[in-house]
């Protein structure tokens, strides 16, 4: 089977999900249901594009298939930013209640955290990829350590909006920070669709990559920009849900079995949005939502990545 | 011509180049030799710009290098490392394909096509230019990069230790085929080399290499010699002269 044909036929399946949770059950609820409904499946979208965009493309440059964006430390940021918030200014504060201050204050807290990062870093010269990936994890730990540490200390009641920030949720998104966040998701493709051939390239290693004429420092920089931006936005949008990067991602490369990103990034979007859209029907239809997306994705994914190991561990 | 100038590297205060003076000349295969750690792999990493200079500047056919865009530089000067990691699985063909990245940028013509046979049919790949690279034996896959290589069709080709883990039959292959890439395509092939014979049987000019610096530069005859082997690896090599080639028999002196 031709890689277009598998794009199309995964692209049936998403039509096909979105349709079932948009009209599914609806008993003429036009005005009400439907754009509420609608909003959710966009979110949905975007977030699970988002997703696989951001972690083919740092897959990639990192050479890793087993890592996601999430090791840079971005979303244990998102949460001590909500965390201390919350500690000091209460739930009541504008920037908790007002979800576009709340929105623009975490996107441009996690974006300007990833720039001074990488400019620290590619100051320094050298492989600034391995140390990057290392102080990510050092500082994602430390800024753990610190909401766990005021979480402990804040009040119950405030305790509960705290942990209704720490798992994704796509039940309350709110519908004007989904056109922001599209506008955002758009703009990446944008800038980042010139590149993904330079992408199919650095596959082969950094070395072979500029033997063949790619500026591997400006894709690499570009690149690692794109993923935090598109990562801060799904996290702003929906809660940190990163790990599900790693199954779309893997299963696009098991699936396409090709080095073009295009089709890399297309597949792994197509694949993220039946998973979200499906399996959010599944959440709310069958499990008439008895449990969270979020923790399902979690279980799978975690799963996943175990299989993950071990074939990586039998194949070397 | 290559023309290297006053070129540093520092690691940190340790210099492993330091202050080099180099020309290289077109349409000859020059030989990098010298012991482990003398700085030829950096040397020749800095003239094809995978690492930066601290000093000194490198002219490829009178154009600064750091001047130039790296898609133009890519279309006259192409290099092959060591050890290739690859993060995908590519077939041969698919590998030699991407040597036309310079110029297609991923889309392929039919020109690009013609040039991309053609290098596979010169590096006898065509039967198995389906097989996937992770299922090659090490002397296939050096091919088979050597392949992408001449497909980039530079009038500059640098390798580093391209007979690293290849057995005898299979380096003379190898540089039987970079000695018909200089006198049949008129490329420059600039070489690591660690086996000190392979460099004299094949190579027109030898740059050795000690502590970082050049301490021999010129036609192979003139450093295949006793008493320059001496000043570069501090051994008495003896030179015997087999079907005109010089033979140095390194093995118990």
């Amino acid at each position: 089977m031709r890689n277009s044909t598998k794009l199309i036929i995964l692209s049936v399946f998403a039509a096909v999900f979105c349709a079932l949770y948009l009209f599914q059950g609806l008993n003429g609820s036009f005005d009400y249901a439907l754009p509420r409904r609608g909003i959710k499946v966009i979110a949905m979208a975007l977030t699970g594009v988002a997703i696989a965009y951001s972690t083919v493309i740092f897959q990639t440059i990192t050479h890793n298939r087993i890592l996601t964006p999430s090791i840079m430390g971005l979303d244990s940021l998102y949460l001590l930013l909500q965390t201390v918030v919350i500690f000091f200014l209460g739930s009541n504060h504008i920037t908790i209640v007002n979800k576009h201050v709340n929105f623009i204050l975490s996107v441009s807290t996690m974006v300007v955290f990833a720039l001074i990062l990488y400019r620290f870093l590619f100051k320094r010269g050298g492989q600034p990829i391995y140390f990057l990936l290392l102080v990510g994890i050092i500082v994602g730990t430390f800024f753990g350590s610190i909401s766990t540490f005021l979480q402990v200390l804040i009040d119950p009641n405030e305790f509960m909006r705290v942990q209704d920030k720490m798992f994704a949720s796509f039940n309350n998104v709110s519908g004007e920070l989904v056109w922001w966040a599209l506008g955002i998701v758009i703009l990446t493709f944008i800038i980042g669709w010139k590149s993904f051939n330079d992408l199919d390239v650095l596959s082969l290693g950094r070395d072979t990559a500029i033997n063949l004429g790619v500026s591997y420092d400006r894709v690499v920089k570009l690149m690692l920009v794109i993923s935090a931006i598109l990562i801060s936005v799904s996290t702003a949008l929906v809660g940190p849900i990163t790990f599900f990067g790693l199954i779309v991602a893997n299963l696009a490369y098991q699936f396409f079995k090709t080095y073009k990103h295009s089709i890399l990034i297309a597949g792994a979007s197509v694949m993220s949005i039946i998973a979200l859209v499906g399996g959010q029907w599944v959440v709310e239809r069958v499990f008439t939502f008895s449990t969270t997306l979020s923790v399902i994705i979690n279980f799978v994914g975690g799963v996943y990545f175990i299989y993950l190991l071990l074939k990586e561990s039998r194949s070397s | 011509m290559i023309q290297v100038r006053e070129l540093s590297k520092f690691y940190g205060k340790k210099a492993v180049v330091e202050k080099v003076n180099v020309n290289i000349h077109r349409g000859k295969i020059t030989s990098f030799i010298g012991p482990n750690g003398a700085g030829k792999s950096t040397l020749l990493s800095m003239v094809s710009r995978l690492i930066d200079a601290d000093t000194g500047e490198v002219l490829v056919d009178d154009h600064l290098v750091n001047k130039m865009k790296s898609n133009e530089f890519s279309k006259r000067v192409s290099i092959l490392k060591q050890s290739n990691f690859m993060n995908v699985r590519l077939t041969i063909r698919e590998l030699v394909s991407f040597g036309r990245f310079p110029y297609s940028r991923g889309k392929l013509n039919a020109e690009d096509l013609r040039i991309i046979e053609q290098a596979m049919e010169y590096m006898d790949l065509m039967d198995m230019q389906n097989d996937y690279m992770d299922e090659l034996s090490g002397g296939q896959r050096q091919r088979a990069f050597i392949a992408m290589v001449i497909a980039q069709d530079t009038d500059y080709i640098l390798l580093d230790e391209p007979l690293n883990n290849l057995d005898m039959k299979h380096s003379v292959q190898i540089m039987k085929i970079l000695r018909r890439l200089v006198d049949d395509l008129g490329k420059t092939v600039i070489i690591v080399l660690h086996d000190i014979n392979f460099a004299s049987v094949y190579s027109d000019r030898i740059v050795a290499l000690k502590d970082g610096q050049v301490i021999k530069d010129g036609p192979t005859n003139d450093i295949i010699n006793s008493d320059a082997l001496k000043e570069i690896y501090d051994m008495d090599i003896p030179i015997k002269q087999m079907n005109n080639c010089r033979i140095c028999v390194y093995f118990n002196s």
